[in-house]
């Protein structure tokens, strides 16, 4: 799923100062699994700017509205009766959603609540770790799984540098060293032939290198 | 035993401190209340496990909203004792009573009275 | 010796079978060439090259080819870092004919330390290619006379390639077989991380000479003198992949007042003489951290002087 954090309130409450009233929209894909911008995210954040903005003395009226997925016109279009009565619309999805939005409003102003951070999972309740870094031309099968574009904090095709110590990247102790965990597996299994020869450079073209990317199934273009 | 504690304190009972969401915590301060705490079930001691632990992480989240916002996080408390404890829960509301006196009104009150 | 791959000082030293000594030099932090000189003079004739970092630890200082230009005018031979971090594949190819062009003829490929711990953290990093593929390039440049693209050079570069071994970062059983595959890419020679635990050195040269890597590329063992019991604590702690046994520590704890820095240089001169009959060891790189000035004392003590001329 992408993940997401939220903004510091401070920040959105920057963006929002000229404003008497706005309308908070979340998303029930990815921001609402990784707990950041569903329903219940949108009921929070309301409720701290109101709570903010008595604090200075002025109101704030706040809207609720979470769709199904703001990287979809389909939903877009559900709230067009809405966006127009607000000063300004505060997106809770990924960093898709205020552009859709904008898109499809370009007479309304949207703002982004979350900072998109990566194509990741839950390791644990309320941990969440990168694991794809969307290069377009996927090579973990070479890693028994696992990829050293996204994990791996150079990107190397041939680790581990000489930076790994104790199964943990140089970078920081909460970063598990990914070429550490491919070597071992690798022996573990008895493929370390597999790294032993020398794995030529990447072809960036595919991933954001070659420029914004797009995707065309012609059997679906209608 | 027939003990008495501050009469502005409003009690709200709910099943399980892990019912207290933080929405729930919010609200109140949103709608006036100068402070707010749950009176949870002793730590380990949880019919449900886990619900007076997760009270109290709902607890700290809330704390750090209202830091991030400029109003002290202790209005809002988590207080841990078992349901026998008559007693302690007397000395629990008086103690939160006299933080919050010592803190004052809510700043949210203070510009609405303004 | 027409076979030669670049005719550099290294590497005819190397080639004729002596106990090459190379030494190292950080560029300054900014434009001062005064002090970048007065560092290279202690270094002349005293090594057989000498490392310019690039970027070290990802503190912004002057380009490292344009400081081994300036080492180059000096009369030492330099021996040009390039990091993967700073570069991606069109600036990498462009600076190794760059300084083919200048006449450096030293080249050391590197991965680079991650720019976290640097001056710009906030830097975006390249990584286009890693440091085995940089071994792979600058071997395909100078060899096959192509860019990485099989395109044609007129003039291809003339280097020395190196690169770097670090036997004490994980997983170490691991570590001989990446010292192997960068020979396979190309290096022709290595210098290694510094030693300090030399029964864990000793394990890793048995096993890179049983592979027979010793014979495809010139393997250089780092050393660093300790100038002081906490710069052995900070390398022991802080440093990634530093491997500093206690017993070292308390040696330099020992050696009383005033006395702690002769004590490393002692360790050193003690490592030099066992490397120089390690089977499979073919040299020592010296890396004299903003010591510059002692690196003729230590070579003079080791035995290593006068550098033989090839």
């Amino acid at each position: 799923m992408i993940v997401a954090d939220r903004k510091p309130l401070t920040e959105i409450l920057e963006m929002i100062d000229d404003c008497d009233n706005v309308l908070i929209i979340g998303c029930k894909g990815c921001v609402t699994v990784c707990n950041v911008g569903g329903a219940k995210e949108v009921g929070i954040l309301a409720s701290a700017l109101k709570i903010a903005r008595k604090k200075e003395g002025r109101t704030l009226e706040v809207g609720e509205r979470t769709i199904e997925r703001q990287c979809d016109p389909e939903y877009i279009e559900l709230v067009k009766n809405e966006v127009g009565s607000y000063d300004a619309v505060i997106s809770m999805a990924c960093g898709v959603g205020p552009q859709f939005l904008s898109n499809a409003y370009p007479d309304q102003r949207f703002f982004p609540a979350v900072n998109t951070t990566f194509f990741g999972g839950a390791v644990q309740h309320g941990i969440w770790e990168e694991r794809c870094a969307g290069c377009g031309q996927c090579i973990i099968h070479y890693f028994d799984g696992m990829c050293p574009i996204a994990r791996c904090s150079k990107s190397l095709l041939n680790g581990p540098c000489g930076g790994s110590a104790g199964g943990k990247c140089e970078i920081s102790k909460e970063v598990d060293c990914i070429w550490d965990l491919i070597v071992r597996k690798k022996m573990e299994n008895g493929r370390l032939e597999d790294l032993l020869s020398v794995r030529p450079p990447k072809s960036w073209d595919t991933a954001r290198d070659g420029g914004p990317r797009r995707s065309v199934r012609e059997e679906l273009v209608q | 035993m027939r003990l008495s504690y501050p009469s502005n304190i409003k009690v709200i009972q709910v099943p399980c401190s892990g019912r207290v969401d933080i929405l729930h915590l919010l609200k109140a301060i949103e709608d006036g209340a100068d402070g707010v705490y749950i009176a949870g079930c002793l730590e380990g001691e949880c019919h449900f496990l886990t619900g007076n632990l997760k009270a109290r992480r709902r607890v700290n989240y809330v704390k750090k909203v209202l830091s991030e916002l400029g109003i002290e996080p202790e209005r809002v408390e988590m207080y841990n004792l078992s349901a026998g404890e008559g007693p302690r829960f007397v000395e629990i509301a008086k103690e939160m009573t006299e933080r919050i006196q010592a803190l004052g009104p809510s700043p949210v009150n203070l510009k609405r009275a303004a | 010796m027409s076979d030669l791959k670049s005719g550099s000082n290294l590497e005819k030293v190397l080639r004729a079978g002596h106990f090459a000594f190379t030494g190292e030099c950080g560029p300054p932090k900014g434009a001062n060439v005064e002090h970048l000189k007065e560092k290279v003079a202690h270094l002349k004739g005293m090594v057989d090259a000498v490392n310019v970092t690039d970027n070290q630890t990802a503190v912004v200082r002057m380009s490292s080819w344009a400081a081994s230009t300036i080492m180059l005018q000096e009369g030492v031979e330099p021996n040009f870092q390039m990091v993967c971090r700073d570069r991606n594949r069109l600036a990498m190819m462009s600076d190794i004919l760059g300084v083919s062009a200048m006449g450096i003829r030293n080249m050391l490929c590197l991965s680079g330390d991650h720019q976290r711990f640097g001056n710009h953290p906030q830097s975006k990093n390249v990584y286009d290619i890693d440091s085995m593929q940089l071994i792979a390039l600058a071997k395909k440049m100078r060899d096959e006379g192509t860019f990485m693209n099989d395109e044609e050079i007129d003039v291809p570069p003339r280097l020395f390639i190196g690169a770097a071994a670090n036997p004490f970062a994980e997983p170490y059983e691991f570590r001989p077989f990446r010292l192997a595959k960068k020979a396979e890419a190309g290096a022709d020679f290595i210098q290694t991380q510094c030693i300090y635990n030399m029964e864990r050195f000793r394990e890793f040269m048995k096993r890179v000479v049983d592979m027979g890597v010793h014979e495809k590329c010139y393997i250089l063992a780092g050393v660093t003198p300790m100038k002081s019991v906490g710069m052995a604590k900070y390398m022991s702690k802080m440093v990634p992949g530093m491997d500093v046994p206690d017993e070292l520590i308390q040696r330099l704890q020992g050696a009383g007042k005033g006395k702690v820095a002769e004590e490393g240089i002692q360790f050193a001169l003690e490592q030099i003489q066992e490397f120089q009959e390690m089977e499979g060891v073919a040299g020592v790189h010296l890396m004299a951290i903003e010591w510059e000035h002692r690196v003729p004392e230590i070579a003079e003590r080791a035995g290593v002087l006068p550098r033989p001329q090839v």
